[in-house]
């Protein structure tokens, strides 16, 4: 998985993820319309296919609305790399198939580079400088539910 | 069988899970009760649909709240959804506008959240639960759906802080307070995945309500859940809204913490947490804002307690002319009682403006959003940007009785300083 990187601090709240004012309309290209647009007005409309974000604690925290990290999916983000997640958020990501990574990162990257993760071997590579970074990879069954879209397409094809 | 000494967590999810359940053990656990809303069902109610099977009927309990009365269209779709929802699989608890109000209010008017229950919720404010000595935390719509299904989640059993409390609050200090200074010593993170039980003499200083306001804001520290232990007061509260079939849950002797904090609520005072995180907690006499807007409601602080302290200190004021000050009394149970009790009528003539049971503006949803540059003093739980309006608003965060004060000064204002303004 390879993306331009979208550097961020702490604390990022699903507040400015999605923000309340569109939780009426639960089409996911709304909610991509509006991803971070209180945070980074330009980030739904320059945001492009794969691209990671790179943030430091508390990812998530406040809401526990799927449609944040929806959000960030449908609007083209690959993965989340950050050096703590909030609890619900953590879960509704990997919940919905976003990727998520537990890794302090800020250091290793600018606005604009370009990231390399490799969720298996637990490899980071910022392609633009050269520094890598290893983390402790998904345990395998959670690297499962990501690969096949989310927790409900896992257990449909259990149930079935 | 005897076991280690154990927290509240533990002894619940042992008891939901059939297992002798430790801190840090993933457990799967039988829920009592999965709540959703508007916002949150409709995407619930997809993935269940997928899952192809039947609900489990009568632990769903759906509640329109977030955009209810329907702001608009996009929100009277998510509404009607919830409403199909609860006809085509013939659910029961299903609560009409008009017959219920802010989501947590409702579970607990109804007897859906109880001591030993074990509770999820598609609402992160789910943990408010905590305050009657239940087990409750929240799940994404993905879960809630599992839940459906199933009847069941797995959970990782959360590591827990003790927060003991002594003393008594003075007059116009409350839970909410507690919680704005527990937040600000800990940090937004400060507690995640974590659970905070509270304990000591000072608990029953604290009204059912108070506890329900500190573990309501648990997740503001990161928390899993936020529980007080079972006392007299939880009983005679629990007898108004259900009959018996509850578990009080107390911590052994000798349980295990990871940390222990203290707080003496004698001398705590009234608190204000400043834009943009919960966690930027100061005293209100420290704080000299000039604000716009006024809001008393939500599942934080819109019960009849927190609208009675407000009908108190407006008797006899007015809301300053600058100020918009809009009550919203958390459900219809609330509100009844608070027109029986004359405290609508207190704060109208004041010049408040007062809604039906809402969520309305607490997540910048309707009925008092903020415009750019606008101030809010708010008894809500979040003041992240753009929170209740534009992203230039500000929101700043406090109990009832600030709130009020503020709302007749036009400033935000300690309580006790109303009598030298007059």
């Amino acid at each position: 998985m390879k993306g331009k990187v979208w550097k961020y601090g702490d604390h990022v709240n699903t507040d400015v993820i999605i923000p309340g004012r569109y939780l009426d309309d639960y089409d996911v290209k709304n909610m991509a319309r509006h991803a971070m647009e209180d945070l980074d007005p330009r980030f739904a409309k320059d945001v492009a296919y794969g691209d990671i974000i790179v943030a430091g604690r508390n990812f998530g925290c406040g809401s526990s609305r799927e449609q944040a990290p929806l959000a960030l999916k449908h609007a083209g983000v690959g993965a989340v790399v950050a050096s703590s997640f909030a609890r619900i958020f953590y879960r509704n990501a990997i919940n919905i198939g976003l990727p998520v990574v537990e890794f302090n990162a800020a250091d290793m990257f600018e606005n604009g580079d370009v990231a390399l993760i490799n969720l298996e071997k637990g490899v980071l590579i910022n392609e633009t400088n050269g520094r890598t970074g290893k983390f402790v990879p998904l345990p395998d069954f959670l690297l499962e539910i990501l690969r096949e879209g989310g927790l409900v397409a896992h257990s449909a094809k259990r149930f079935r | 069988m005897k076991t280690e000494p154990k927290t509240i967590s533990e002894k619940i999810l042992s008891l939901k899970s059939g297992t002798d359940a430790r801190a840090g053990d993933i457990v799967e656990a039988d829920v009592d009760h999965v709540m959703v809303n508007d916002v949150t069902g409709p995407l619930a109610f997809q993935e269940f649909e997928a899952l192809e099977c039947e609900p489990m009927r009568e632990k769903i309990v759906l509640i329109p709240d977030h955009f209810v009365p329907n702001k608009d269209v996009a929100s009277a779709k998510q509404a009607k959804e919830m409403r199909d929802f609860a006809k085509r699989w013939g659910i029961r608890n299903y609560f009409e506008v008009g017959r219920g109000g802010v989501c947590h209010q409702v579970m607990l008017d109804n007897g859906f959240a109880y001591p030993g229950a074990l509770v999820v919720g598609a609402d992160s404010h789910t943990c408010t639960y905590g305050g009657v000595n239940a087990f409750a935390t929240g799940v994404g719509s993905s879960e809630a759906a599992a839940v459906f299904a199933t009847g069941q989640l797995w959970f990782k059993v959360p590591g827990a802080f003790r927060v003991l409390l002594k003393g008594r609050p003075s007059k116009y200090v409350g839970g909410k307070d507690l919680v704005l200074k527990l937040i600000s010593d800990i940090g937004v993170d400060g507690a995640t995945y974590k659970a905070l039980e509270f304990e000591g003499p000072g608990v029953s200083a604290l009204t059912v309500s108070d506890r329900l306001s500190v573990s309501n804001m648990a997740i503001e520290a990161g928390g899993k859940a936020g529980i007080f232990p079972c006392d007299e007061a939880t009983v005679s509260y629990m007898n108004t809204v259900r009959k018996g079939g509850y578990n009080a849950t107390f911590p052994d002797e000798g349980a295990s913490y990871e940390r222990t904090l203290e707080y003496d609520l004698s001398s705590l005072e009234s608190m204000v947490a400043l834009p943009h995180l919960p966690s930027n907690g100061k005293t209100a006499r420290d704080v000299n804002v000039q604000i716009d807007q006024a809001y008393l409601g939500s599942c934080t602080n819109g019960r009849i307690e927190d609208l009675r302290l407000a009908a108190e200190i407006i008797r006899g004021r007015k809301v300053h002319p600058d100020v918009r000050m809009v009550v919203v009394p958390a459900s219809v149970k609330v509100f009844e009682q608070a027109m029986a009790e004359g405290v609508l009528t207190e704060l109208s003539r004041a010049g408040a403006f007062i809604s039906g049971p809402t969520c309305g503006a607490c997540l910048g949803g309707h009925m008092g959003i903020l415009a750019p540059g606008e101030r809010c003093v708010s008894s809500t739980n979040r003041n992240f940007i753009g929170r209740m309006g534009h992203r230039e608003s500000e929101v700043y965060l406090a109990g009832p009785a600030v709130v009020t004060a503020s709302a007749i000064t036009g400033r935000i204002t300690d309580p006790r300083d109303l009598e030298a303004i007059r």
